[in-house]
């Protein structure tokens, strides 16, 4: 769904999503707001991403919505950041930091070329 | 967190008494060779194919699993439990299907078994020992299934093999999964020709005995 300015001109809705209210949101909330966002026509951007486990759980969901008319999502993001605390270290621990992630519709979201730093995508109106 | 446990103590388990398979999943995008990788191992260690292969994608929707595959390498051997899963995408339209010129119907059909294949695929990942992971070396290595792949592996600390496949096509370039992923081992292949799968059987043992 495109959305019209008062002038009339045709616009995509871009929701910036901060990393203090993906923080406040479970894992089932996270992937509910994301795939009614996109059937929407919204695109998305996460500012923290979401954990691998919660990407795969969302890929999941996905599949599950799958019809001739929903086609799926586009998401992109970078390669998780490996952290790693003292305590981390000493008991072998490692924890993924989830990046900068950009969703939408494949129909409005077409990526043009990705590599570790830089994302580059066209987005359009449905 | 209960899974990753429980897969690692039923792997150090089954090491101290030799007598386990160790379950390997064969993941990847659509059409990066996934099962041809499946029936190339299944070929040369126990003489038959796991499934069929064609150009149009999703040609695999359901898990097909190979039990007690035993690889030998030098004057050791590892068993192995072959786990050859659909391909994953985050999206799957119907349409791309009718240009392979499958009939709207039966492209309609593909997509849904398709979504379900995936499914079947995610979950399989909590009850694996380890992880090949497929790409198609004359592809963009950064993809979102591939990115998703590993992050799933690193957060369940399970060992994971990236297979750089089609080794034998003229724009194949290994060097960037290599570059792509420098903290993960990368074996360069071709499944179709056979080429270097010594070097990935003796990867599989090291990673996964």
């Amino acid at each position: 769904m495109a959305y019209t300015s008062i002038s009339g001109e045709k616009m995509v809705r871009v929701d910036m999503i901060s990393e203090d209210l993906l923080a406040s949101m479970t894992s089932a909330e996270k992937i509910r707001m994301i795939l009614d966002g996109v059937i929407e026509g919204k695109i998305l951007v996460l500012e923290r991403g979401l954990m691998p486990e919660e990407e795969a759980k969302l890929i999941e969901a996905t599949m599950v919505e799958i019809s001739p008319e929903f086609v799926g999502i586009e998401i992109e993001s970078y390669p998780a950041k490996e952290r790693r605390s003292l305590m981390d270290r000493l008991f072998g621990r490692t924890k993924s930091q989830a990046r900068l992630t950009v969703i939408g519709s494949p129909n409005q979201l077409k990526t043009i070329k990705k590599d570790r730093g830089l994302i580059t995508a066209l987005i359009s109106e449905v | 967190m209960w899974s990753s446990l429980r897969g690692r103590f039923s792997l150090w388990v089954g090491k101290i008494f030799g007598r386990r398979s160790v379950k390997i999943g064969i993941y990847g995008p659509p059409n990066v060779g996934k099962t041809t990788l499946a029936n190339r191992i299944i070929r040369d260690w126990a003489g038959e194919d796991v499934g069929v292969v064609s150009d149009i994608p999703h040609e695999t929707r359901r898990v097909k699993r190979r039990k007690d595959v035993k690889i030998n390498v030098d004057r050791s051997s590892i068993k192995l439990d072959i786990v050859d899963t659909p391909g994953l995408a985050t999206k799957i339209d119907f349409r791309d299907f009718l240009s392979y010129g499958l009939e709207e119907e039966e492209a309609k059909k593909r997509a849904k078994e398709a979504a379900e294949g995936v499914i079947e695929s995610i979950r399989w990942l909590d009850d694996l020992d380890g992880v090949l992971l497929v790409m198609d070396a004359t592809e963009d290595p950064y993809t979102q299934v591939n990115i998703t792949v590993i992050g799933n592996m690193e957060a369940r600390r399970l060992p994971m093999l990236i297979v750089s496949n089609k080794i034998d096509l003229p724009t194949a370039s290994p060097v960037k999964i290599i570059e792509a992923f420098p903290q993960h081992t990368v074996v360069p292949i071709s499944a179709l020709k056979g080429n270097n799968m010594d070097t990935l059987y003796d990867g599989i043992y090291e990673h996964f005995r």
